[in-house]
């Protein structure tokens, strides 16, 4: 199956800018089906980003982040061809990680 | 070559593709044991922060202090949202130190709907997407030096369909 990750890191100057779009549903528990049923929650918890054996960005999501949720970070080292490693939880223990080149 | 009949050079082309489908199999599995070793922590989330209802209890659950609005806290969220189930709202402060930001939609059913963790050598920017139940003030908090500081902008939601 492919990856639910897509990043795009990109190095320029001494600084690297990244961009990451998650495919996940990030159900909120309030949203009814079309039979009146409540989906239950259903959202990741928890994205770490790594370079060089160093988290650079966490995020800590609730359900009120949108569905295939979005998010662009800037940090400080990085260059072109370093690994950044993604990874994300969700409140069900589902998981999934992906090792990008920066560009 | 013309003398070969057909079916051989198809036979060889299948034998080729399943090997490389087999490869490609093979790396996938490897991937997906080596990333179990090494995901995201869940006990990170701080579980009691998100259930909160007000700006001031979200606040104290997720840093145990209370906030003051600061003009060096940038929210950049839009007047109005058309679509209330994507709404880009990005932060960014020019404060020294900042160790954490946060982002609080205060009509929501739980208040706080995301927060990130800023380690050093992170510039204090981040962007992405919310869900909005409904028209609301948008608090977006920086933990800066140990203090933190606030920036609150009124999104607009219009609800699409009966003239809403």
């Amino acid at each position: 199956m492919a990856s639910t990750i897509r990043v795009r890191a990109i190095a320029s100057g001494d600084s690297t800018q990244v961009q990451s779009l998650i495919s996940h549903p990030m159900d909120s528990g309030f949203v009814k089906d079309s039979k009146g049923q409540l989906i239950p929650p259903h959202h990741i918890e928890v994205v770490e980003f790594e370079h060089a054996g160093k988290i650079v960005f966490t995020c800590l999501w609730g359900p009120a982040v949108s569905k295939d949720p979005y998010v662009k970070f800037t940090f400080k080292g990085g260059k072109k061809g370093d690994d950044l490693k993604v990874s994300w939880v969700d409140n069900k223990g589902q998981s999934d990680s992906l090792v990008a080149k920066i560009q | 070559m013309g003398l070969l009949p057909e079916a051989p050079d198809e036979t060889r082309r299948i034998i080729l593709k399943s090997a490389v489908g087999l490869a490609a199999l093979g790396l996938g599995a490897g991937a997906a044991l080596t990333s179990a070793h090494a995901t995201a922590d869940a006990k990170a989330w701080p579980q009691d922060a998100f259930k909160q209802k007000s700006e001031a209890d979200a606040l104290k659950a997720l840093y145990g202090k209370s906030a003051e609005p600061s003009d060096k806290v940038n929210l950049d969220a839009p007047e109005i949202a058309e679509n209330g189930a994507v709404v880009p709202i990005a932060i960014a402060s020019t404060l020294p130190n900042v160790t954490g930001i946060a982002i609080l939609v205060l009509e929501n059913p739980n208040t706080l709907a995301a927060a990130y963790k800023i380690p050093e050598g992170t510039e204090a920017s981040v962007a992405s997407r919310l869900k909005m139940a409904k028209t609301s003030k948008v608090v977006a908090v920086v933990e800066s030096g140990g203090k933190l500081y606030t920036a609150t902008k009124e999104v607009k939601v219009t609800v699409g369909g009966c003239g809403g």
